[in-house]
């Protein structure tokens, strides 16, 4: 049977409870009658052999790239870039596609004698990745080769003898690379493109850029004009980043592109029933889901953090396209969309969405209440093309604990923006212009960010800046089951029940609103007409 | 959030949504239901348990039958196809009772996929309890040709009724070119087979069991001609069978002499209305002839 595609529900009297993920767990909510349920279009069929793909692809590169094979010789210094562990989520079982794809172009470098490779996790200002996660993503083979001789590198965007100035874009952007990426004779970019926004110049221009060069884009003016940031034709994100990349370009920088795209095979086998519609779920599902509601009803929050980050996604690479940036991220973004638009008809008063346990920035980590914000105002929010899904002025229903609760590794600025920040203001603007260049300069946060495992000064401002165009379209967001401190906090309003939510909206949506669900993950893109 | 989901919950199937399109069947059934499982040893062995043990005193208990003809199967040392009349749900496990023990435990059923094996316990039932095997009846299917084939080629016998389904009005119908085909392509003798009586205990569509008499005629093995192709084949398998039917109502040298003029009864019955076929209808295959005074009387009947 071939996957169907996308469906958009409206809510019967027949209609099963729908699935609401709610952090490290998950529950099931009846929906008012007339309700709309959007579900992802089912898991696509994988490439037969990858690896073979792989290889043609290197071999028949897109755009006017040469095949790689001709473009290494001996005594160039080839650099080899890859994603870092906010990508794909859940993280993949082995082996992970970054594995596949650079044993590949490691093949083809040993065959042409090439001795100068080094490797570089694309952080930008994300935290370093733990020997442990290298070896997922890369496999035993290349980190057991490279990582013992300090060829395996992370992207350190606070190092100025290995960072070089390429120049302004027409817009007097910063341009600010890694120095031993912007001065190889060849660097391979290696993609997971999970969701539209991955990938094209933004690989180069963001994963292996400095704080002066990532201020240009991501802040409150761009992410507000950026609608959304998973459609690159209307984000200034991806605008930005493309004068960038044509900069980087221009400067003699010949960057090679590999794109890779996944299926939304999200969860294991066990779990089946997280992905699949209710009322098609089969004894079975109906039994995990009772069995697992039960136990996480009794587990501590920690031991079902430990257990959900655990989760490995069956996830599989449904295309690989290599060779130049534009073209390739362009038959990339026909397979994301392949895989995830929803044709949806017109806007809602009321969108919900219950948020899970996993962002791209807590990967075994606290998912806290700034990362909640992000996930459901930025990235669930943001998953639409064309128009948001709610309408200006509607409701955001978001479902999730919402814990006061930080990784003190990971998210050191993260508690101090919260405690500090946030505890005076929530306004984007009066954040970004008072705030954020002394958590972005402050020498602490550039020590634990360079030499521990946390993410950059700046980075909780990022995440409050992504969710500044859901914030600026929405006219209320309430939360259900969060911690209440912590939601009021964020300047959201907390409600007990998804019904209570429902009724609180009504202040501002009429007492008869339109509501729509967001059935994710498995992730999806409406295409709202 | 939400409450705990209850023990209740588990058990009761979902409601599918007005908006939502039904699940196409993604388990395989009908001609596709594998049935492999029910030709391995132990699965065999329970089998034979279970059709000497219970179905063969049953059937003899409650179908009574008398069989004839079991001579013309001695000398067939290898697989063969048993190709009968089809009267009755009964017409399956009375002619496996019927079969020498060499023969019904090395034996499979030519089984309508759509009727038999629409659901996942009716296939595994009928799998298990006749060794049936899922066949298309509506159309040529190569998949059941194919398992049928293979299946003979490995020495089983095939049972299979070549009128397609039950008969409707206890008239035969025709013989579809299913055993002749198979005969040709694997080159083994179709024994004609017809059975008696089957018809007054359970007909299509009764849902009350009236036992009574049987009988099971086994005719000379027929092998399909060097020119003859698969619809004549089956022609000469249904006039076979006619004449053991002729047989039945009469006796052997009269069906005979019949058969050797081209006077044998039509099988299928006068090409009347309805309601005249049904009172032409030999009393053996009249539920509603209840007495042997009541089928004697019936069998005085005619029409004009």
């Amino acid at each position: 049977m071939s996957p169907r595609p996308g469906i958009v529900l409206e809510v019967d009297r027949s209609t099963p409870a729908t699935l609401f993920w709610h952090g490290e767990g998950f529950g099931l909510e009846t929906l008012p009658v007339g309700s709309r349920v959007i579900y992802a279009p089912e898991p696509l069929a994988a490439l037969k052999d990858p690896d073979a793909a792989i290889r043609h692809a290197l071999e028949h590169p897109l755009g006017d790239s040469a095949p790689l094979s001709s473009l290494l010789r001996p005594g160039m210094r080839l650099t080899i870039a890859f994603d870092d562990v906010s990508l794909p989520l859940p993280p993949m079982r082995s082996p992970d596609v970054r594995q596949r794809v650079i044993e590949a172009v490691l093949d083809m470098a040993a065959a042409a004698g090439v001795d100068d490779v080094i490797l570089i996790a694309a952080l930008a200002l994300h935290r370093r990745m733990t020997d442990d996660e290298l070896r997922h993503a890369l496999g035993s083979r290349i980190f057991d080769a490279f990582a013992p001789h300090g060829l395996l590198q992370q992207h350190d965007a606070e190092d100025p003898a290995n960072l070089v100035h390429l120049g302004q874009t027409d817009e007097g952007e910063d341009v600010e690379l890694n120095r031993r990426a912007a001065e190889s004779d060849l660097l391979i970019y290696v993609n997971i493109n999970l969701v539209a926004m991955d990938g094209g110049h933004k690989s180069v221009a963001t994963g292996l850029a400095s704080y002066k060069s990532l201020r240009h884009h991501h802040n409150v003016r761009t992410m507000r004009a950026s609608r959304s940031f998973m459609d690159m034709h209307r984000s200034q994100l991806h605008t930005s980043n493309w004068r960038m990349g044509k900069l980087i370009a221009d400067a003699g920088v010949k960057v090679f592109q590999i794109e890779t795209t996944l299926n939304n095979d999200t969860f294991p086998a066990e779990v089946r029933f997280l992905q699949r519609r209710e009322w098609e779920w089969s004894l079975r599902d109906r039994a995990s889901f009772y069995a697992a509601s039960r136990a996480l009803a009794r587990t501590p929050p920690e031991v079902a953090r430990r257990i959900f980050h655990s989760v490995q996604a069956p996830h599989e690479m449904t295309s690989v396209q290599a060779g130049e940036v534009g073209a390739v991220h362009d038959r990339t973004l026909q397979q994301v969309h392949r895989q995830q638009l929803v044709e949806v008809k017109g806007q809602t008063d009321i969108l919900t969405m219950g948020l899970p346990y996993i962002c791209p920035y807590n990967v075994n980590s606290i998912m806290n209440p700034i990362l909640v914000a992000c996930l459901g105002l930025g990235y669930f929010f943001n998953l639409y093309r064309n128009k948001p899904l709610v309408r200006e002025g509607g409701v955001v229903i978001m479902s999730h604990p919402t814990p006061w609760a930080f990784n003190p590794v990971h998210h050191p600025s993260y508690i101090d923006f919260f405690e500090q920040v946030l505890a005076e203001t929530t306004d984007m603007l009066e954040v970004e212009s008072k705030y954020e260049a002394a958590f972005a300069t402050d020498p602490w946060y550039i020590h634990l960010y360079r030499t521990s495992y946390a993410y950059h000064g700046v980075h909780p401002f990022y995440m409050w800046y992504w969710c500044a165009h859901a914030l600026e379209h929405v006219g209320k967001v309430i939360v259900v089951g969060g911690d209440r401190a912590a939601v009021r906090r964020l300047g959201f309003a907390p409600a007990s029940t998804l019904a209570d939510a429902l009724e609180m909206a009504s202040d501002v949506v009429g007492r008869d609103p339109t509501i729509t669900h967001m059935h994710a993950p498995p992730l999806m893109l409406a295409d709202v007409q | 959030m939400t409450s705990s989901p209850s023990l209740r919950s588990v058990l009761k199937r979902p409601t599918r949504p007005g908006g939502a399109e039904p699940l196409p069947l993604t388990h395989s059934l009908g001609v596709d239901y594998d049935t492999d499982w029910a030709r391995r040893y132990p699965v065999r062995l329970a089998r034979a348990m279970l059709l000497d043990d219970v179905t063969r005193p049953v059937m003899r208990a409650g179908c009574r039958p008398t069989i004839y003809g079991l001579e013309h199967l001695e000398p067939l040392a290898g697989p063969m196809i048993l190709a009968g009349n089809h009267a009755s749900h009964l017409d399956t496990a009375l002619l496996l009772s019927s079969l020498p023990a060499r023969i019904r435990h090395h034996v499979v059923v030519g089984a309508a996929a759509d009727y038999f094996f629409d659901r996942h316990w009716k296939a595994a039932l009928w799998a298990f309890a006749l060794g049936a095997v899922p066949m298309e009846r509506v159309k040529v299917n190569r998949r059941s040709a194919d398992l049928a084939a293979a299946l003979i080629e490995e020495g089983w016998s095939f049972v299979i009724f070549p009128e397609g389904g039950r008969s409707p009005d206890g008239w035969g119908q025709e013989f579809k070119g299913g055993a002749a085909y198979l005969a040709k392509r694997c080159s083994v003798p179709v024994v004609p087979v017809h059975l008696r009586g089957t018809r007054a205990i359970l007909a299509k569509g009764s849902r009350r069991l009236r036992p009574g008499p049987t009988e099971v005629r086994f005719g000379d093995p027929l092998r399909p001609e060097a020119r003859e192709d698969a619809r004549r084949f089956a022609s000469r398998i249904e006039r076979a069978v006619a004449v053991l039917a002729d047989e039945a109502e009469t006796d052997w040298w009269s069906a005979r002499l019949r058969a050797a003029t081209g006077e044998t009864a039509p099988y299928r019955g006068p090409d009347v209305s309805p309601w005249r076929r049904a009172w032409n209808l030999p009393s053996s295959a009249d539920p509603t002839a209840r007495s042997s005074e009541e089928a004697a009387l019936r069998d005085r009947r005619s029409w004009p």
